[in-house]
C-alpha cells in the first residue's frame, strides 16, 4: 500500500533540507524528494507480550512491536548490515500521532491500525491478543510508519527521526516539545464551526466530502461483516453432507467409494471458508484505514474553520475598538454619555485604546498570514491525499476482485472434484 | 426426464410371468453379486478419492442442465449415454407434459398431457395423446397394485396437499407434481411386467378412462392376503429379505439427513443473500459521492448484483429439482416397504397352510391340497419377483442419485462459474483505465 513511496520515487539529488515551515512549495503531488524513507528502511518485524506495571502501579500484559531500520544506501550496495532496532507499544505510536496532528494541522495525518477490533463477525475474536489481530496491527502499524516516512512535509521531523531511532527517553523529549498546549480545544473549535461565517468554499466541500467517505466506509464495513458472518454458515452446513455421505456409503455397494470420497471433498469445502474469510480481512484493514483518514481529512477541514474564525474575531475586535476610537474623538457625545472626565483619564483611556488596536491590527496580521498559511498548505496535502485515496482504493478494489475470482475458483474446483465422484457412483 | 431404466430382464414381455428366468442369469450389468445386500465395511472406500485432480470443464456443466430439461421422446441418444442400458431396443416410450388448468363450476384442476409412442402390438395405434389429471393416475397405480402385487409399484407424488399452505396451481407445485408424475409413468413404461398391464394400456390409449370398476372396491389383493393369513405367522425370513428391510431403514434415515442439510442450506443462502444485496448497495451509494472511483465502485456493486441473480438461480433450481426427488425417493422407500410385507404375510400363510396339511396328512393320510402347491407357487413367484424387482429398484436408485447429485455439483459449478466471469470482467475494466490513466499521465 504505501510502498509507493520506495517504488515511485524518483532518485533526485534535490536533498535541500526543506523543512515543514516552507514545506509546501515543495512539489508534494509525487512521493519524491528527500523523504525519510528514501534514506531509510523501515519496517515493523514482530510483536511480543511483554508484562509491566503501568502508571497506577497494576500488573498488566501488553505487546510491543519491533521496529528495524537500514539506511537505504547500504542496502542498495549489496551490504546487509544488521538493522538497528527499539521496541515500541501501541501508546507509543498514538503519541507520535497525536504530536503530528497537533504539529502538522494542515496535513492529512496517517491513520494508525483500530485500538479494539470493530466490525467483527461472530467467528473473529475481537480479543486484543489474539494472535490474528497482532499480527494484523503489526502491519497496520508499519503501513503508518511508511506512509509517515514517505511524506513530503512528515517525513522531516526529528520527533519521527528519534522515534525510530531512540528507544529511551523519546516520551520525554516529546512531551518537552510543549505540543499538548498547542492542541485545539474542542470546545473552541466546536464553536468555530457553528459560528465562522467565511470559510473556504473548497474547504466545506471537503469537509462534507470526508463525512461521506466516513459513512460510505462504515456502512460498507459493517455490511461486509454480515455477508461474511452468512457466508459462513452456508459453507459448514456442507460440512454435513461430509457425514451424511460417509454413513450412507456404509449401506452401499457400487455406490459406496464414490460417495465416501465425495463426502471428503465437501468437508474440504466447509472448511475452506476459514482462509478465504482470513484473507477478506486484509481489505477490511484498507477499508478501515480510509475510514480513519475521513476523519484526518476532517480535522484539518476543521482547523481551517478555527482558523478563519480567529481571524473574523480579530477582526470584528479591531473593528469594533476603531469604532470606540472614533466615538471617543467626538468629545461632547462622550460627556453627554459618560459624564463628566478629567482630561488626564480621557488622555489615558485613549492611549490604551490606541495601543490596543495597535495589538489588534498586530493579531489580524498574524492570523490572516496564519489562516491563508494553513489554507495553502492543507489544500496542496489535501490534493496529495485526494490522489493517494483514489489509487489506494482502486487497488483494493482490485485486489477484493482477485480474492473473489480465487474464491469460486477453489468453489469449482472442490465440486468439480466431488462431481467425479459422483460420476464414479 | 429421467434416464431410462436398465433392462434387467432380458425378455421383451412376450413370456408368462412364470417362465421369466431368474434375475442374476439375465441380468445386464455387471452387479457382482445376487441380491443379497452385503454391507460393505473395510477401508477401500479410499480408492476412488479423486484429490485435487483437476477437471477438465469443457462447460459439461450447461450441457448437462439442458439435457436434464430436454423431453426424451427419441430416447436412443439417453441409452448412449446410459452406460447400463442394454442393446435391446425399447418400444414403448411415455411422456407427461403441458399441464393444463380447467374450471368448471363443481371444481378447478389440473390436466396433463400424456403421449405415447409405441411399436408393441398390444397397442392398436403406434401413437397416442391423451389428457389425464392426478386421479386419473392414482387410478391406475391402484389397479396396478391390486393386478401385480408381487411386483413394486413405483410412487406417485403427494396426493394431498394442505390447501391453505401450498398453493396447488402455482407453477411450481405443478411443474414438480408434472415431472414427478412423468417420472412415475416412465418407470412404469420401463419395467417388462407393468408395462404390459391391461390397464397401463387403458391409461395411456382410451379417451375416457372407465374408472368406476376399480375404485367402488378396493379389493386389495394384499388385503386379501391378510384375511387368510390372519392366523399365521412367519417363521423364518431368508436372511435376503431382512437384509433389504435393513437397508431400507438406514436409506430412510439418510435420506430424511439429506433433505434436512438441504432445506438449511437453502435457508442460509437465502439469508447469505439478503445481506449480500444490501452490500451491494452500500458500494452503489458510494460510488455516488467520488469522481475517479465512481466506475470502480459501481463495477463492484455490479458484480455483486450478478452474484446474487446466480445464487438466487441456483436456490431455486435446488428447491425445484433436488428436495422434491428426494421425497419421492421416501415414498418409493415406503412402497417397497410394503411389497416387502405382503411377501412376509403370503409366505407366512404358506407356511400355515402348510403345516396344517402335515398334520393333517399325519392323521389320515390325505395327500397335500391343490391350495398349499399354489401357495408355495405364489411365494416363489413373489420371491422371483421381488428379486428382481429388487435389483430394478436398486439400479434405478443408483442411476437416479448420480444424476441428482451430480446434477447439484453442475448446478454449484455453473454458479461459481458465472460469478468468477463477473469478477473477471471487471478486473479487466479496472486495468484498462489503469493503463489509460498512466498514459495520460507520461503524456
Amino acid at each position: 500500500m504505501a510502498e509507493d513511496g520506495k517504488d515511485d520515487s524518483v532518485a533526485t539529488d534535490d536533498d535541500s533540507d526543506q523543512t515543514a515551515a516552507d514545506g509546501s512549495l515543495n512539489n508534494t503531488m509525487v512521493e519524491e524528494g528527500s523523504t525519510l524513507l528514501r534514506r531509510m528502511e523501515i519496517c515493523v518485524a514482530e510483536a511480543e507480550k511483554r508484562s509491566g506495571k503501568n502508571a497506577v502501579s497494576m500488573q498488566e500484559t501488553f505487546t510491543v512491536y519491533l521496529i528495524e531500520t537500514r539506511p537505504m544506501d547500504a542496502v542498495a550496495d549489496g551490504r546487509n548490515p544488521a538493522p538497528d532496532s527499539l521496541w515500541r507499544r501501541y501508546s507509543e505510536f498514538e503519541l507520535l500521532r497525536n504530536y503530528l496532528i497537533v504539529t502538522y494541522p494542515y496535513i492529512v495525518a496517517p491513520p494508525l491500525p483500530e485500538k479494539r477490533a470493530e466490525f467483527v463477525w461472530h467467528k473473529l475474536s475481537a480479543d486484543n491478543m489474539d494472535p490474528d489481530f497482532v499480527e494484523r496491527r503489526r502491519v497496520g502499524l508499519e503501513n503508518f510508519l511508511l506512509r509517515v516516512a514517505s511524506h513530503p512535509v512528515l517525513s522531516n521531523d526529528k520527533i519521527l527521526y528519534h522515534f525510530l531511532t531512540e528507544e529511551n527517553g523519546w516520551k520525554e523529549v516529546v512531551y518537552e516539545t510543549g505540543f499538548q498546549a498547542k492542541a485545539d480545544s474542542r470546545l473552541r473549535a466546536l464553536s468555530a464551526t457553528f459560528r465562522v461565517r467565511n470559510p473556504d468554499k473548497r474547504f466545506m466541500e471537503m469537509k462534507h466530502y470526508s463525512d461521506e467517505l466516513q459513512s460510505h466506509t462504515s456502512q460498507l464495513l459493517r455490511a461486509r461483516a454480515r455477508v461474511a458472518d452468512r457466508l459462513y454458515g452456508v459453507y459448514k452446513v456442507h460440512g454435513n453432507y461430509g457425514r451424511v455421505f460417509s454413513e450412507w456409503s456404509a449401506i452401499e455397494k457400487e455406490m459406496g467409494d464414490g460417495l465416501q470420497s465425495a463426502g471428503h471433498h465437501m468437508d474440504a469445502y466447509a472448511a475452506s471458508i476459514d482462509d478465504i474469510l482470513e484473507e477478506e480481512e486484509h481489505y477490511a484493514d484498507q477499508l478501515k484505514e480510509y475510514l480513519s483518514y475521513a476523519e484526518a481529512l476532517r480535522a484539518v477541514c476543521r482547523k481551517h474553520e478555527l482558523a478563519q474564525f480567529e481571524l473574523e474575531m480579530a477582526s470584528q475586535d479591531l473593528i469594533s475598538k476603531k469604532q470606540q476610537l472614533r466615538t471617543f474623538s467626538f468629545k461632547g457625545m462622550t460627556n453627554k454619555l459618560f459624564g463628566q472626565e478629567a482630561p488626564e483619564q480621557r488622555e489615558a483611556k485613549l492611549k490604551l485604546l490606541e495601543e490596543l488596536i495597535t495589538e489588534g491590527e498586530e493579531t489580524v496580521k498574524e492570523k490572516t498570514v496564519e489562516c491563508e498559511e494553513h489554507v495553502e498548505r492543507a489544500w496542496v496535502d489535501m490534493q496529495r491525499f485526494k490522489e493517494q485515496k483514489d489509487k489506494d482504493l482502486r487497488e483494493a478494489l482490485i485486489n477484493y476482485a482477485v480474492m473473489q475470482i480465487s474464491m469460486c475458483k477453489k468453489g469449482i474446483q472442490v465440486w468439480s472434484n466431488a462431481k467425479e465422484c459422483f460420476l464414479k457412483m | 426426464m429421467s434416464v431410462g431404466a436398465p433392462r434387467g430382464l432380458a425378455s421383451s414381455g412376450q413370456k408368462p410371468i412364470t417362465e421369466i428366468l431368474h434375475p442374476l442369469s439375465a441380468a445386464e450389468e455387471t452387479l457382482s453379486s445376487g441380491p443379497d445386500v452385503t454391507v460393505n465395511v473395510g477401508g477401500d472406500q479410499e480408492s476412488g478419492l479423486t484429490n485435487g485432480t483437476p477437471v477438465e470443464t469443457s462447460s459439461p456443466a450447461s450441457a448437462s442442465l439442458l439435457f436434464n430439461r430436454l423431453q426424451l421422446d427419441d430416447d436412443s441418444e439417453a441409452d448412449a449415454r446410459d452406460p447400463y442400458a442394454s442393446t435391446e431396443t425399447r418400444d414403448l416410450f411415455v411422456t407427461v407434459d403441458d399441464p393444463k388448468k380447467h374450471v368448471s363450476t363443481m371444481e378447478t384442476y389440473i390436466t396433463y398431457r400424456v403421449s405415447t409412442k409405441t411399436t408393441r402390438i398390444e397397442f392398436d395405434l403406434p401413437e397416442y395423446c391423451v389428457r389425464r389429471r392426478y386421479q386419473d393416475f392414482d387410478w391406475l397405480r391402484i389397479k396396478l397394485e391390486d393386478s401385480q402385487p408381487t411386483h413394486l409399484i413405483p410412487p406417485l407424488p403427494e396426493k394431498f396437499v394442505m390447501k391453505g399452505v401450498v398453493d396447488r396451481f402455482s407453477e411450481e407445485f405443478v411443474e414438480t407434481r408434472m415431472k414427478a408424475l412423468d417420472k412415475f409413468l416412465k418407470r412404469v413404461a420401463d419395467h417388462p411386467v407393468l408395462s404390459f398391464n391391461p390397464h397401463l394400456n387403458a391409461f395411456l390409449s382410451a379417451k375416457d378412462l372407465n374408472k368406476r370398476q376399480g375404485l367402488a372396491l378396493l379389493t386389495k389383493v394384499g388385503e386379501s392376503v391378510k384375511h387368510v393369513a390372519g392366523g399365521y405367522k412367519l417363521r423364518a425370513r431368508p436372511p435376503e429379505f431382512c437384509a433389504m428391510g435393513e437397508y431400507l431403514d438406514t436409506f430412510t434415515q439418510k435420506l430424511g439427513t439429506i433433505d434436512r442439510i438441504a432445506q438449511r442450506i437453502l435457508k442460509e443462502q437465502s439469508e447469505y443473500l439478503t445481506e449480500l444485496r444490501e452490500y451491494g448497495t452500500v458500494y452503489s451509494s458510494w460510488a455516488g459521492s467520488e469522481e475517479e472511483l465512481r466506475r470502480p465502485l459501481e463495477g463492484v456493486a455490479g458484480c455483486v448484483t450478478t452474484c446474487c441473480g446466480a445464487l438466487e438461480d441456483m436456490s431455486e433450481n435446488m428447491s425445484q429439482d433436488f428436495l422434491p426427488v428426494l421425497r419421492e425417493y421416501v415414498l418409493y422407500i415406503e412402497s417397497m416397504k410394503n411389497v416387502l410385507r405382503k411377501r412376509d404375510q403370503s409366505q407366512a400363510e404358506y407356511e400355515g397352510r402348510l403345516e396344517a396339511a402335515i398334520l393333517r396328512k399325519q392323521e389320515d393320510r390325505t395327500p397335500m391340497p391343490v391350495e398349499v402347491e399354489k401357495c408355495q407357487d405364489k411365494v416363489e413367484c413373489f420371491n422371483a419377483d421381488l428379486k428382481a424387482d429388487w435389483e430394478r429398484w436398486q439400479s434405478n436408485k443408483r442411476q437416479d442419485f448420480k444424476q441428482l447429485l451430480t446434477g447439484m455439483a453442475d448446478k454449484n459449478i455453473n454458479h461459481y462459474e458465472k460469478c468468477q466471469a463477473a469478477w473477471e470482467s471487471l478486473i479487466t475494466l479496472l486495468q484498462e483505465k489503469q493503463t489509460e490513466d498512466k498514459t495520460s499521465e507520461t503524456n
